[in-house]
């Protein structure tokens, strides 16, 4: 999973889009003359690339997708997996990231591509199908997601880089369906996407059988992500599942973890005193309390909010 | 999550092989086809020299983009010394960069400290070797051998030796370098724990009275420890660093090669 930032457009005529190669002849940010107000993103900076590209200037390389993910139909449900590396560039941004999107209770969603598009995408879909259900008072259809996706992403013509393994259970049947950044969708019994998709797609190949069982595909899954984790140096860390059959979901966090750091061999606390203090300053609760309302939350533990994954 | 990192990161992705290949085509004029002869094959390589020994170690992990060539395609090479497998020698070159450039280099430079044998009737020492490096690789100045080398070795004195090369031959002698992908996460690491950078003796006075810890040479079991930790660190942030970790301690004694899994992902 490739992370691209997108500035938020905060006033209307400073929309700058930044890649993960941005090139510095593209800084500091150039002022299109706008007047009138249009809502969604600004592609002015298209038409101002497009005239720097023609005097020589290269333009940021499209991001690739350096991620793992799989699906796959069982007699019963479906099931799809994904790996947890997020990179940017060749470094590793997040070891242990969840690339499996909740839409609907039912219905799930594996995303590869820039990271805040797959985000934003499936939650922005999440959100328009909860109320497409309660509007009609039905339980969300896999198609419906597949169709709003593929319609969103077709409209921003691949600029918006999400690539999206659909799959849920809903009065119909159990479906899986892959959606394309530029919109193009598939409807197969086994699919895979990513960086890692040939690795992954090689295990399909040679192991998938008609009518498996639900242990047999999760297995199956399990077996493809791996060998993207070990093979694709896009994907790496763990396994997650996500089985879904027309009763439940079992959402199956770090299923696998095949890559556990060893021990280090030496300790690096630093003795106190390795820092030197030349100037100390003791605020008080009580003085910091004529400022912002303090609430003693004790460990955290008990306090508001989610906790965050650190690494010990 | 990954987004935060990206406008910061000095990296320009992972390094692709042909397809990096500049691209020079103008709006106007024919289009050119040109065949790019280098490739970055990843990986990263480290030498820390200490009062009686030096260290060298490298992964063996072969990259072209994001696919792994070899899990196991050494990076360190003996220099000089009898045989195929260059018994006896005294004297190692590790190389990162491009992998067909690094092995032509160390054939060559194993070559010249032969012929200086055979020439002399005497080993070749290693300020002499590390001086002839850096004349080879400046003889290819205008198409140079795409690698970072290391050379180690003891020195006349019995002192661990340890040289670092740019690709168009500028060199010195250092205590520790690491190089390759990971060199920019490692080198800091080093020049905190070996040369002891930032860091106060807790025991001298207080604030600006302070002094600075004063790095001495280490002992050969903590060097191999900081290695370790060096490269199991490395391969959990850098994509193109993993498989194994070749290490060869050259002492008195001899040349001594050790080979230690890492993470496969």
């Amino acid at each position: 999973m490739v992370g691209v930032r997108f500035k938020e457009v905060e006033k209307r005529d400073q929309a700058v889009i930044t890649t993960g190669h941005s090139t510095p002849h593209l800084t500091p940010p150039y002022t299109p003359p706008i007047t009138t107000t249009m809502p969604g993103f600004d592609f002015s900076n298209h038409n101002r690339n497009l005239a720097l590209h023609s005097r020589g200037v290269p333009l940021p390389k499209a991001t690739s997708t350096g991620t793992t993910i799989v699906g796959c139909l069982y007699d019963g449900g479906v099931v799809i997996a994904a790996d947890t590396r997020a990179t940017s560039g060749p470094i590793v941004a997040d070891k242990n990231c969840e690339k499996l999107h909740y839409i609907s209770p039912q219905i799930w969603c594996a995303g590869a591509g820039t990271a805040a598009d797959t985000e934003f995408t499936t939650a922005l879909i999440s959100s328009n199908l909860e109320l497409h259900a309660l509007s009609t008072g039905r339980k969300p259809r896999v198609v419906t997601v597949m169709t709003m996706l593929k319609q969103h992403l077709f409209r921003y013509q691949g600029h918006i880089g999400a690539y999206l393994v659909v799959a849920g259970c809903d009065p119909t049947g159990a479906h899986l369906f892959t959606v394309h950044a530029h919109g193009s969708t598939d409807k197969l019994p086994y699919v895979t996407m990513g960086s890692g998709s040939l690795a992954a797609m090689s295990v399909f190949e040679t192991q998938w059988k008609n009518s498996m069982t639900r242990d047999e595909a999760v297995a199956l899954c399990a077996q493809a992500i791996q060998a993207g984790i070990f093979n694709d140096l896009g994907s790496g860390s763990n396994v997650d599942v996500c089985v879904i059959t027309k009763e439940k979901t079992e959402l199956l966090r770090n299923y696998i973890t095949p890559n556990v750091r060893e021990q280090k061999m030496r300790n690096y606390k630093f003795a106190k005193g390795t820092t030197a203090v030349l100037d100390q300053k003791v605020i008080t609760k009580e003085e910091i309390s004529k400022y912002v309302t303090v609430q003693d939350i004790g460990d955290g533990e008990t306090g508001v909010g989610e906790k965050m994954e650190v690494d010990s | 999550m990954a987004s935060l990192f990206q406008q910061s990161m000095p990296s320009t992705g992972p390094g692709y092989s042909f397809a990096s290949a500049p691209t020079h085509h103008s709006s106007s004029g024919p289009r050119q086809h040109a065949f790019y002869p280098y490739t970055d094959n990843g990986g990263s390589t480290l030498g820390i020299s200490g009062a009686t020994f030096t260290i060298l170690a490298g992964d063996t992990r072969s990259t072209s983009g994001y696919n792994i060539n070899s899990r196991y395609a050494p990076k360190l090479f003996r220099i000089g010394g009898d045989g195929p497998e260059n018994e006896g020698a005294r004297i190692v070159l590790s190389v990162v960069g491009f992998a067909a450039d690094g092995n032509a280099l160390k054939e060559r430079l194993d070559t010249m400290v032969k012929m200086y044998r055979y020439q002399h009737g005497k080993e070749i020492s290693v300020h002499a070797c590390a001086q002839r490096l850096s004349h080879i690789l400046y003889g290819k100045r205008f198409f140079p051998y795409y690698v970072t080398a290391i050379l180690g070795g003891l020195d006349d004195e019995g002192k661990g030796a340890l040289y670092s090369y740019d690709p168009v031959g500028s060199y010195e002698r250092e205590q520790c370098r690491a190089a390759g992908a990971a060199s920019s996460l490692i080198m800091p690491f080093l020049d905190n724990q070996v040369n002891l950078k930032n860091q106060y003796d807790p025991a001298s006075g207080e604030g600006l009275e302070k002094v600075m810890r004063v790095p001495e040479p280490l002992p050969q079991e903590t060097v191999e420890q900081l290695v370790r930790d060096a490269f199991t660190s490395a391969v959990e942030r850098h994509i193109e660093v993993g498989d194994g970790l070749q290490m060869m301690i050259i002492t008195k004694e001899g040349v001594q090669e050790t080979f230690t899994p890492l993470k496969k992902d």
